[in-house]
């Protein structure tokens, strides 16, 4: 990809213009409750839980949140998650499989919080029981990356049976600032690391990393049209026995 | 008095020291005081403070296995995803590690217990996680799961490999899954964590273990230092990422020493037999 085409993407995907996260769960759920807390420790604003309705069918809302303003940005960490966040998702996993109600994880985070209080409250731990508790959930699980998904902050919440992504987002293992910073000692050149990082969501889907990529979200129509995407996979996914989700999601993540 | 008697001045001295092969010293990374290489002993532990000192899998294998015979030596990584300048790198690493990847995965006896074992080595690329990486230690807990082994595996890494992209972030996945499946096959995990382990490892297998151990002082965290200094403009505490730091918060179980770790994992091991 050209320099200015991934470039343009890596910022549209950070744009002030991309939708927010209570903007898009309400846009496209119903009768949505948040739920806080991780019954451990604390409620992390960066991470977003929640139950509500999809068409109609229950579901578990897990989404990171960037804040809509610089005060919620500052108390969400301008979306970097917080053990806290992760916990509360790890919970709320739990739960969707004892009511049979699906999951959907709606992604917009640079990363993890690289904060030292983190740190002493295990991100690591918390994210790697993230992944594998999402990853054993006998319930069908989407996850849509809707702007940033950096690193193992990321993947905590994308190992659905299926990972989306919208036209202007991305999805690496570090930023592109990181990645020219750490491997060419130059963290100007992120531009040209984009180019070359494959982090926008069509080549993601060339690699199959990615299994849809959908428009933009910015009008009631398209949240609609998203709200239906997501209907028909989820359905198609509780059609199927137990034993098959499981075993294609166990296929999905094993051919990498 | 004879001018033979008398001392050196210090400018001979210090060109006199540095004839002396500098291996001959080593500065402990933790304590910071200079051992006398040959103080370090078998377990290459620092006298002063404890430390033990970055082993490279071959010598840890000896220090911890009696047998050991190992799987998958020659994967390696897809040259797909290999340019120029990965290409660069993987040469140096695989001469300065003597290994073609990140990790040694094996079976081995310790004491006569069968295990299944996995040594990462920081001196390949300092153990960060390529996806060969991530595939030998799958198949690792698929075979242990397979032959109802118990794994051990001693975890050294910076993390992600960030050539790789999302092939390696990917490998944090694929080898939970392994280690959720031989968890439920009721199969002991066993980790030792070892300086330093962090980033993509730690935010993964080195936090999933049934047992998890680490060495004295090593350096273990997510996040590193430097990014939250540049990001937040703050300075963490020296020790806020040692094992000491994360016994005290609730995330080891115990750190032992190497000299008492053949003994220890074994009979951890032992009581740990009793699942599914
Ligand atoms: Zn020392």
């Amino acid at each position: 990809m050209s320099e200015n085409a991934a470039y343009d993407i890596v910022q549209a995907a950070r744009s002030q213009s991309k939708i927010d996260s209570y903007t898009l769960i309400n846009g496209v759920f119903s009768d949505f409750h948040e739920l806080h807390g991780d019954r451990l420790h604390g409620d992390d604003p960066a991470l977003i839980g929640g139950v509500g309705r999809l068409n109609g069918r229950p579901v578990t809302i897990l989404a990171t949140n960037k804040g809509r303003d610089m005060a919620e940005g500052q108390a969400t960490h301008f979306g970097g998650v917080s053990p806290d966040g992760y916990r509360k998702a790890i919970r709320l996993m739990k739960q969707s499989t004892k009511f049979n109600r699906p999951i959907v994880a709606l992604i917009n985070t640079p990363g993890a919080y690289p904060g030292v209080e983190a740190e002493y409250g295990g991100q690591g731990e918390a994210i790697a029981r993230s992944i594998q508790t999402g990853l054993g959930q006998p319930v069908p699980y989407l996850s849509l990356i809707f702007g940033e998904a950096g690193s193992g902050g990321a993947l905590a919440l994308a190992t659905g049976d299926e990972v989306w992504m919208l036209e202007k987002s991305t999805y690496s293992v570090v930023s592109p600032e990181g990645y020219a910073s750490i491997l060419w000692r130059d963290g100007k050149l992120a531009d040209q690391a984009a180019a070359k990082m494959k982090l926008t969501p069509s080549e993601l889907l060339a690699a199959g990393f990615v299994d849809r990529v959908l428009p933009e979200v910015t009008t009631p129509e398209t949240l609609s049209a998203l709200t239906t995407q997501l209907d028909l996979k989820i359905t198609a996914l509780a059609k199927l026995p137990v034993a098959e989700l499981m075993a294609a999601r166990r296929q999905r993540y094993r051919q990498f | 008095m004879p001018a033979k008697f008398n001392g050196l001045d210090k400018s001979t001295l210090a060109k006199r020291m540095d004839k002396i092969p500098s291996d001959l010293y080593v500065t402990c990374p933790y304590c910071k005081q200079s051992v006398y290489h040959q103080k370090l002993g078998p377990f290459q532990e620092c006298p002063h403070c404890g430390y033990g000192f970055r082993l490279g899998a071959a010598a840890r294998l000896k220090i911890v296995t009696d047998k050991f015979e190992a799987f998958d030596a020659e994967l390696a990584v897809d040259p797909a995803l290999v340019d120029d300048q990965y290409a660069e790198k993987l040469t140096k690493a695989k001469q300065h590690s003597g290994l073609p990847e990140s990790v040694v995965t094996g079976m081995a006896t310790i004491d006569s217990l069968q295990v299944a074992i996995g040594v990462m080595d920081s001196n390949f690329m300092m153990g960060s996680l390529g996806s060969a990486t991530g595939e030998k230690l799958t198949r690792l807990f698929e075979e242990a799961t397979r032959r109802r082994l118990p794994v051990v595996l001693y975890t050294a890494s910076g993390g992600a490999r960030m050539q790789e992209g999302l092939h390696s972030l990917m490998q944090m996945a694929k080898v939970t899954q392994a280690v959720t499946a031989h968890g439920e096959a009721g199969l002991c995990y066993l980790v030792v964590l070892t300086d330093p382990t962090t980033g993509g490892v730690t935010a993964s297998f080195a936090m999933e273990a049934d047992i998890t151990l680490a060495e004295p002082h090593a350096l273990i965290g997510f996040t590193g230092r430097r990014v939250i200094e540049s990001t937040l403009h703050i300075k963490p505490p020296a020790d806020f990422q040692r094992a000491e730091t994360l016994l005290a918060n609730g995330f080891v179980d115990d750190i032992v020493a190497r000299s008492a770790q053949k003994a220890t994992i074994v009979s951890l091991l032992k009581l740990s037999q009793g699942g599914a």
